[in-house]
């Protein structure tokens, strides 16, 4: 066995055991019939109603929450970033809107959500608007944070080679900024299924969190978890998205030693 | 090529703040190289500081070329200031390291600009070098990569903030007499902080003894060897009392 293989198993292996085991318990609960399937149905019945409703749900319910959520995360990464810089630019406009982003975190969501059917109806944009606000905060803090590091050394030094101010944004505070940017892009990212399901239970008619709440309500419970199963996945693999992208960009720029 | 005169300056507002030196004159002639040397804390990064443009004095004029400037921040640009970090950008190459002053200014072409880089790192010692990381360099090479930039910026004026400050006995004398060659090549004028008295005797045409605000300013030393100077020059007889006058002077003010 080489050594990245040793690598991957040391660190992967315990978790993947664990799964294995949990999956293992949990098959012969539900086989054994010592708790009802619409309680919790067997792994073996979830993977089943992934494989059955395939159609449905990876050509209609899936595609209809990745667009919400790639249209919200796009809105979020471009104005976070734009707020950001403009917070980092102008003391005043930060110090004007920290409490304010603040106090949208703090916000139940879910109480405004209704608001948000109100105002853009059942479509992709009730949603989105849902997506935004949970996925914003996380970017402008990560952007504006890797702004406002301590860059006084660097900025002196460009200021004495003749660079105005646009200039030392561009060639020093952006390129410090982007580890802690993407800290927030990675969390954003989680975000944004999770937005993007909450505003599909609140109404709508395709998605894989209107899908789940369909199927929750008629007892088919092995369906909704084949939607919860895939929701996970999908938050996975753009959070590995992201990380690969950041691993990329840092990399060539000579970040990691 | 400069002119102080009578440059204090203060930190904090005047009546409540602590002065760091107060009343320097000194000049500086084109080709020239000057050291200052002077104990931790009496202002000989705040002067550079003022020089480069970089901070307001509380009184007092610098000329640069001739020319009294309105405020310190118009010398910006115009002074090459090499702080004591070497400051290199961690994701550029040696060779986009040593082209920010050319991005900066843009005169000329980047083709133009990055064949006079490379001449300059094949001059440097430091040809092999162009394309990699800073992480990847000793702690002489990103010193001497980072003179390179200062040489770059195309000024004739050159700040160097005690640029051997941090590295090894070893790697410091072969870097005084590197410096001692490119300054000999190069049609600079330098100023040049350090510590070592050694090093300002070895190197400087003439060394300004900077005394803090307690002391009467600025003391002028010229120690009048002759050039081409070598490192065996500090096992003479001639350059030991030297030394120890120079040494005097310094202590005679903390006293």
């Amino acid at each position: 066995m080489n050594t990245a293989a040793k690598r991957l198993l040391r660190s992967y292996g315990p978790s993947v055991l664990l799964t294995y085991l949990t999956l293992a318990v949990w098959e012969t609960v539900a086989r054994l019939g010592l708790v009802p399937p619409f309680i919790l149905p067997a792994p073996s019945a979830i993977w089943l109603a992934l494989v059955e409703d395939r159609r449905l749900l990876f050509g209609l319910h899936l595609p209809a929450t990745l667009l919400e959520v790639l249209t919200g995360f796009a809105l979020s990464v471009i104005c976070g970033c734009l707020l950001g810089t403009l917070m980092h630019l102008f003391r005043p406009l930060a110090t004007a809107l920290y409490p304010l982003l603040i106090m949208s975190q703090t916000v139940p969501l879910i109480a405004l959500s209704p608001l948000f059917i109100m105002w853009f109806g059942y479509t992709l944009w009730s949603k989105v608007a849902i997506v935004f606000l949970t996925a914003f905060f996380p970017v402008v803090i990560g952007a504006y944070d890797g702004l406002s590091k301590n860059t006084d050394a660097y900025s002196h030094l460009l200021l004495t080679l003749g660079a105005n101010r646009w200039q030392i944004l561009r060639k020093v505070a952006v390129p410090l900024a982007l580890p802690s940017l993407f800290s927030g892009l990675k969390l954003s990212v989680v975000y944004c299924v999770i937005g993007a399901t909450l505003g599909e239970w609140l109404g709508g008619s395709r998605g894989l969190g209107y899908f789940s709440r369909r199927m929750a309500g008629n007892l088919h419970s092995a369906e909704m978890f084949a939607a919860v199963v895939l929701l996970s996945v999908m938050g996975i693999v753009l959070f590995l998205c992201v990380a690969g992208l950041e691993k990329i960009i840092l990399k060539k720029r000579g970040h990691y030693s | 090529m400069i002119n102080i005169t009578n440059l204090s300056y203060t930190f904090g507002s005047p009546p409540s703040g602590t002065p760091v030196f107060s009343r320097l004159s000194m000049q500086v002639r084109r080709g020239e190289f000057i050291s200052i040397v002077g104990a931790s804390g009496c202002g000989k990064s705040t002067l550079f500081r003022i020089i480069a443009g970089l901070l307001e004095p509380s009184s007092g004029t610098v000329a640069l070329n001739g020319k009294v400037t309105a405020s310190s921040a118009a010398r910006l640009g115009q002074v090459a200031y090499m702080p004591q970090q070497d400051l290199l950008l961690p994701w550029r190459t040696v060779l986009d390291n040593c082209l920010l002053p050319w991005e900066l200014k843009r005169r000329g072409s980047k083709v133009n600009a990055a064949a006079e880089i490379r001449t300059l790192l094949h001059r440097f010692g430091l040809a092999e070098a162009e394309g990699a990381y800073p992480h990847e360099l000793s702690g002489g090479m990103r010193q001497r990569v980072a003179v390179l930039r200062t040489v770059a910026a195309g000024n004739e004026l050159m700040l160097l903030d005690e640029p051997f400050g941090a590295l090894d006995a070893i790697t410091r004398r072969s870097l005084q007499l590197w410096l001692l060659e490119l300054w000999s090549e190069l049609d600079k004028t330098v100023l040049f902080i350090t510590h070592d008295l050694e090093e300002a005797l070895l190197l400087s045409d003439r060394i300004y003894l900077l005394t803090g605000p307690d002391g009467d300013g600025i003391q002028e030393y010229s120690p009048g060897l002759p050039r081409p100077r070598h490192h065996s020059l500090s096992y003479e007889p001639q350059f030991a009392a030297l030394r120890r006058d120079l040494e005097m002077m310094l202590y005679e003010h903390r006293s």
